[in-house]
C-alpha cells in the first residue's frame, strides 16, 4: 500500500525518531511510504489557542498537500484528531464551504498510526522486539477525540520481550494541553505531578504514548525529577527489532 | 416596553439563524417487561429503606408494631389499614403532624429500576405535608402499582396533581460526597409491599 | 416588528456572581497551594466518579438517553419563545403568577417586592443556581430580608461566610472536620459536643432548621424543569429541605432561567433518568417535587414564577455556543475535570465553575469579562464524554478562545509562527535555527516567560542533530 506520511511539525523538528520509526515500521511491513515535502503543521496550536484565522492557511496547506493520497498516516492521535474534527469546522467558520468539504474528506483518509495498523492494514503483530517493562499513557486526544480505543495496547501486547504494566488513572490528562501548559503552567504542573507519580508507581522503565507532545511534557517532567523512567513514542517500540 | 416583550424579542433576535427543526431520537428503552418486585426491593434496601412483604390484612398490625405514638393517616386511607389510634388528617396543624410518630399513606406508582415511590396526593395519600414532617413514613404499595421503569411511571402520572417522588429516606451527599441518610425529610422509610 | 423589541444582552456588571476578582491562573495559584483543598477535592470527585460510573453502567440505553436529552434541549432552544409563552399560559391558568426578569437587577427587585408584600422578614431557600447567579441573597439582605439557605452544603457555605465551589455540592471544598468547626462557630444552639461524623452533622442541621421551616411563610426556590405543556415545575433534591420549602410556606417564589423549560410532560422520562445518575451517582435522587400552579388545600397558596434572562439570550444568539444552555446542572463535568480537581471551583470566579462554567460564564457576561476562563482547560475531553446531554464543551472552549482579545505579543508570535508554517522553506530554516539557538541553557531553565512556566517543572527536549525532513532528504 502507498501511504503518505504526515510527520507532524513536532516530530519533524524535535522528535524525528518517532517519524523515522513510522517509516521503518511501515516499510518493514511491505508498504511504500511517501513524504510530501510541502507539509508543515496541522495548525492545531493556532486553532486551540483561538487563532483560527491564522490556522486557515495551514488547513488549506494540509488539504492540498494530502488530497492526492488515499491513505495518510500521522504518528499523533492529537494531530489526527485536529485534522479529522477541527479542519472542516475552521474552514466552515471562515466561510470556506468548499474547503470544509475537502477537509472532511481528507480527514476521513487520515489515520493515527495504531488505527492504520489495526484497522486498515489489519495487523496487530508487527514483528517487534522490545525487551523492556513499558506502561502506556493513552493521551486524551487519542482516547477521546481520535478514539483509537485499545488499538495501541493490542499492538503492544504482541511485541516480543515487552512487559506491559497498567498505568493507574491512565485516562487522566497529563496536563499538557498545548498552550495550556504555558497559560496555566501551575495547574498543568500539578496535573503532571500526579501523572508522574502514577507512572513511577508502575515500576516501568519506559512510558509510551502515541503523541510526541504529551511525551515531551511527561518526559520533560520525568527528566527534571531524574525519575529513571524514559519516554518513548509508540512508533519507536513497534519499529524496534533488536 | 415590558420585560416579557423585551425577553421574547431578544430570544427571537437570538434565533435569527433559524435553527432547523429538531428531531428527537426516541430509541432509548420505551417498552419494558413486567416489573420485577425483587429489583424494587433490592433498590429500596440499597437506599436503607425497610421493606415488609405482607398481606393487606397485616398493615395495621405491622405499623402498630413498629411505632408507639400517633400515626397520621390521610382521610381517604382504607379503614382496615389504619393502626390503633390513627390520627386522621382533617386539616391538622403542622405542629401536630410534626409531633406524630409516623405517617401511613398509599402511593400512586413505584419504579422498580430506581426504587422510587411516587405520591400524587390522592385521597389515600393526602396532603404533601403529612408525609413530610413525621420522622417515619410507612407507604403501602400494591404489586400492580409497580412498574419497571421511569418512562412507564411518567406515563401513569397526572402532572397537574402535586407529585412527590421518593427514593428512600431523606439523604444528603453534601459531606465529602458520601451519602448519609436522614436530614430534613423522614429519616425512616418503611415500604409495605402487598404481593398479590 | 419584533426586531425592535430588543437585542440579546449579556448579564449586567455590578450585580450577581458571574465574575471573579482575578484571572483563572491567578486564582488557581492560591488554590494549588492549599494541600487540604486538593485532598478534599480529590477524595470527593473520586468518590462521585466511582458511584456515577456504576449506576450509569446499569442502563443499557445510556447513550440513547443522552442523545434524546441533547436533542430535546436543542428543540427547546430552537423554540424557546413559543415554549416560554406556553409555560406562562399554563402556570397562569393553574393559579400561578408569572414574572419576567430581563436581568439580575430586575429579578432581585421582583423577588424583594413579592416578599415585602407578604410582610415576612425572612425567607427559606432551596439551593438554586439561578438565585446564586443573580446575587439574590445579597439583594435581600440589603433590602432587610433575611435569606436562610436550607440545603446542607449551602448552609455550610452561608454559615462559613464562604462561597460555593461546586454546582451540586457547594461545600465540596470542605471536609467533615472543617464542617464541624463551622457549625460549632456559627450555628445557633449547636451541641458543643458535636462530632465530625457525617450523620451527626446532618442531624445538627436538621435540628437547627426544623423550627425555621415551620415558622417561615415565604420560600424561594429554583427549578430544574418547567414543563411548557402543563405548567408543571420540578425541583430535584435529596435532603427534604426542598420539600419543606415547596410545601410548608404560604408563598413560593421560584426563579427559573428561561432555558430550563421542557416541551412536554413525557420528556421528563429522559431527564429523570439522566440527571441523578450523572449528578449524585444515584439511580434516583431521594426527593423530587413537582407542582402545577396552586393546589387548593395542599402546599403554598401563592405561587410566583420569575423567568430570568440575565444573559441567556446572548448565549442563545451564538449558534456555536448556545448548547451551553442545554446544561441540566448535574456537575458531572466538574467531577471528571482534571483542572477542576486541582484548582477547585473558586478559581473560576463564577457560581458556574468547572468545564461548563468555563463556557457558560463567559457567554453570560461577554467573553471580555471572563477572558481567562475559556483557557482554563487542557481540552482533554473528559467533560464531553461525561455530559448527560452531550454538550461538546471542548469545541465550545475552542470557539470562545477565538472571541477573546489576545495579548499583542502572543498575537504577533502566533502570526509569525503561522506564516512560517505556511512557507515550507522558511519553516525548514527555522527548524535548523532551533538547533543553534541554545539560548535556553542546559535543560532550558533560563527561558523568559511564558516559557519559564514550562521550565519551572519540566525540562525542554534536546534539539536533535537532524530534523526528520533532512533525514528523509538524505536517504
Amino acid at each position: 500500500m502507498r501511504i503518505a506520511l504526515f510527520a507532524t511539525c513536532l516530530a519533524d523538528t524535535l522528535y524525528p525518531e518517532a517519524a523515522k520509526a513510522t517509516v521503518r515500521l511501515l516499510e518493514r511491513l511491505g508498504h511504500e511510504v511517501v513524504f510530501p515535502f510541502e507539509q508543515t503543521c496541522c495548525g492545531q496550536m493556532h486553532i486551540n489557542t483561538g487563532y483560527q484565522r491564522d490556522a486557515l492557511p495551514l488547513v488549506k496547506r494540509y488539504v492540498s498537500v494530502f488530497d492526492p493520497f488515499d491513505v495518510i498516516v500521522a504518528p499523533s492521535g492529537s494531530c489526527v484528531g485536529s485534522i479529522r474534527h477541527q479542519h472542516a469546522t475552521v474552514a466552515a467558520n471562515l466561510g470556506e464551504a468548499g474547503l470544509a468539504a475537502r477537509a472532511h474528506d481528507v480527514g476521513s483518509r487520515t489515520y493515527e498510526l495504531s488505527e492504520l495498523l489495526v484497522d486498515v492494514l489489519e495487523v496487530e503483530d508487527v514483528g517487534a522486539y522490545y525487551p523492556h517493562t513499558v506502561t502506556y499513557h493513552p493521551t486524551c486526544h487519542s482516547l477521546r477525540m481520535t478514539r483509537v480505543g485499545d488499538k495501541p495496547l493490542r499492538l503492544l501486547r504482541q511485541v516480543r520481550g515487552l512487559t506491559l504494566v497498567e498505568l493507574p488513572l491512565a485516562e487522566q490528562c497529563c496536563g499538557f494541553g498545548g498552550t495550556f501548559a504555558l497559560k496555566n503552567a501551575e495547574t498543568s504542573s500539578a496535573m503532571l505531578a500526579d501523572k508522574m507519580t502514577n507512572i513511577v508507581s508502575t515500576g516501568a522503565e519506559v512510558c509510551t504514548a502515541g503523541d510526541a507532545s504529551c511525551l515531551m511534557h511527561i518526559g520533560g517532567g520525568l527528566q527534571r525529577k531524574d525519575a529513571g523512567v524514559t519516554t518513548v513514542h509508540l512508533a519507536e517500540i513497534l519499529a524496534a527489532t533488536s | 416596553m415590558n420585560s416579557k416583550d423585551l425577553i421574547l424579542g431578544r430570544v427571537r433576535a437570538a434565533l435569527r439563524d433559524a435553527p432547523g427543526p429538531v428531531e428527537v431520537p426516541r430509541d432509548y428503552r420505551r417498552s419494558f417487561p413486567a416489573a420485577d418486585l425483587e429489583v424494587l426491593v433490592d433498590r429500596l434496601v440499597d437506599y436503607k429503606a425497610e421493606v415488609h412483604r405482607i398481606g393487606e390484612d397485616a398493615i395495621a398490625a405491622t405499623v402498630g408494631g413498629l411505632v408507639g405514638g400517633a400515626v397520621v393517616v390521610p382521610e381517604g386511607l382504607p379503614l382496615s389499614w389504619r393502626p390503633q389510634g390513627a390520627l386522621v388528617d382533617d386539616n391538622l396543624t403542622p405542629d401536630r403532624i410534626a409531633g406524630a410518630a409516623a405517617v401511613l399513606t398509599g402511593a400512586a406508582v413505584a419504579v422498580a429500576e430506581t426504587g422510587t415511590i411516587v405520591l400524587d396526593a390522592s385521597p389515600d395519600q393526602g396532603r404533601r405535608i403529612i408525609s413530610l414532617l413525621p420522622d417515619v413514613h410507612f407507604v403501602v404499595l400494591r404489586a400492580a402499582q409497580v412498574v419497571a421503569s421511569v418512562p412507564e411511571a411518567v406515563a401513569r402520572l397526572d402532572p397537574t396533581r402535586p407529585l412527590t417522588w421518593i427514593s428512600g429516606p431523606s439523604a444528603t451527599s453534601d459531606i465529602e460526597l458520601n451519602r448519609v441518610e436522614g436530614v430534613h425529610g423522614p429519616r425512616h422509610l418503611h415500604v409495605l409491599l402487598l404481593d398479590s | 416588528m419584533t426586531t425592535f423589541l430588543g437585542m440579546p444582552a449579556t448579564a449586567p456588571r455590578g450585580v450577581g456572581n458571574l465574575r471573579g476578582d482575578e484571572t483563572f491562573p491567578a486564582a488557581a495559584h492560591h488554590a494549588l497551594a492549599d494541600d487540604q483543598l486538593r485532598r478534599n477535592l480529590r477524595h470527593a470527585t473520586t468518590t462521585i466518579r466511582g458511584k456515577s460510573g456504576r449506576v450509569i453502567a446499569e442502563l443499557p440505553d445510556w447513550q440513547e438517553l443522552r442523545s434524546a436529552g441533547s436533542a430535546l434541549k436543542a428543540f427547546v432552544m430552537a423554540n424557546l419563545d413559543s415554549l416560554l409563552e406556553q409555560l406562562e399560559a399554563r402556570v397562569t391558568a393553574a393559579g400561578g403568577v408569572v414574572h419576567w426578569a430581563a436581568d439580575a437587577n430586575e429579578a432581585n427587585a421582583i423577588v424583594l417586592d413579592l416578599i415585602r408584600r407578604t410582610g415576612s422578614e425572612r425567607v427559606i431557600k432551596v439551593k438554586s443556581m439561578a438565585t446564586q447567579e443573580i446575587g439574590l441573597n445579597e439583594a435581600l439582605e440589603a433590602g432587610g430580608i433575611q435569606p436562610i439557605e436550607t440545603d446542607l452544603a449551602e448552609l455550610i457555605v452561608q454559615l462559613g461566610n464562604d462561597k460555593p465551589s461546586h454546582i451540586l455540592v457547594p461545600a465540596i471544598h470542605r471536609n467533615r472536620a472543617e464542617i464541624r468547626e463551622i457549625f460549632l462557630k456559627s450555628m445557633p444552639g449547636v451541641d458543643p459536643d458535636l462530632t465530625d461524623d457525617p450523620p451527626v452533622l446532618a442531624a445538627a442541621a436538621r435540628k437547627y432548621l426544623r423550627e425555621t421551616f415551620l415558622s417561615t411563610t415565604v420560600a424561594v426556590s429554583g427549578a430544574n424543569f418547567g414543563i411548557a405543556e402543563t405548567g408543571t415545575l420540578a425541583v430535584v433534591e435529596s435532603e427534604g429541605n426542598g420539600r419543606m420549602c415547596l410545601t410548608l410556606p404560604d408563598t413560593l417564589i421560584t426563579v427559573m432561567g428561561i432555558e430550563k423549560v421542557v416541551p412536554s410532560w413525557p420528556d421528563l422520562e429522559v431527564f429523570l433518568q439522566l440527571l441523578p445518575r450523572a449528578s449524585t451517582g444515584e439511580r434516583m435522587n431521594p426527593y423530587t417535587t413537582m407542582w402545577t400552579g396552586v393546589t387548593p388545600g395542599d402546599g403554598p397558596q401563592n405561587f410566583h414564577l420569575v423567568l430570568l434572562d440575565n444573559g441567556r439570550s446572548a448565549v442563545l444568539a451564538d449558534p456555536a455556543g448556545r448548547a451551553a444552555l442545554h446544561c441540566i446542572r448535574c456537575s458531572a463535568c466538574l467531577n471528571v475535570c482534571p483542572v477542576y480537581e486541582r484548582t477547585g471551583g473558586h478559581a473560576y470566579g463564577s457560581v458556574y465553575p468547572g468545564p461548563i462554567g468555563a463556557v457558560l460564564s463567559p457567554q453570560l457576561t461577554g467573553v471580555a469579562d471572563n477572558a481567562s476562563l475559556p483557557y482554563a482547560s487542557s481540552l482533554c475531553g473528559a467533560c464531553f464524554d461525561a455530559c448527560p446531554v452531550k454538550i461538546d464543551i471542548p469545541s465550545m472552549l475552542v470557539h470562545l478562545r477565538n472571541k477573546v482579545s489576545h495579548p499583542a505579543a502572543e498575537r504577533a508570535a502566533m502570526r509569525a509562527a503561522a506564516y512560517t508554517m505556511d512557507h515550507p522553506k522558511l519553516y525548514a530554516r527555522a527548524q535548523r535555527a532551533a538547533k543553534l539557538a541554545r539560548i535556553a541553557g542546559r535543560r532550558g531553565r533560563g527561558l523568559p516567560p511564558p516559557f519559564s512556566g514550562w521550565t519551572a517543572s519540566r525540562d525542554l527536549p534536546e534539539v536533535p542533530q537532524q530534523t526528520f525532513r533532512d533525514w528523509w532528504a538524505s536517504r
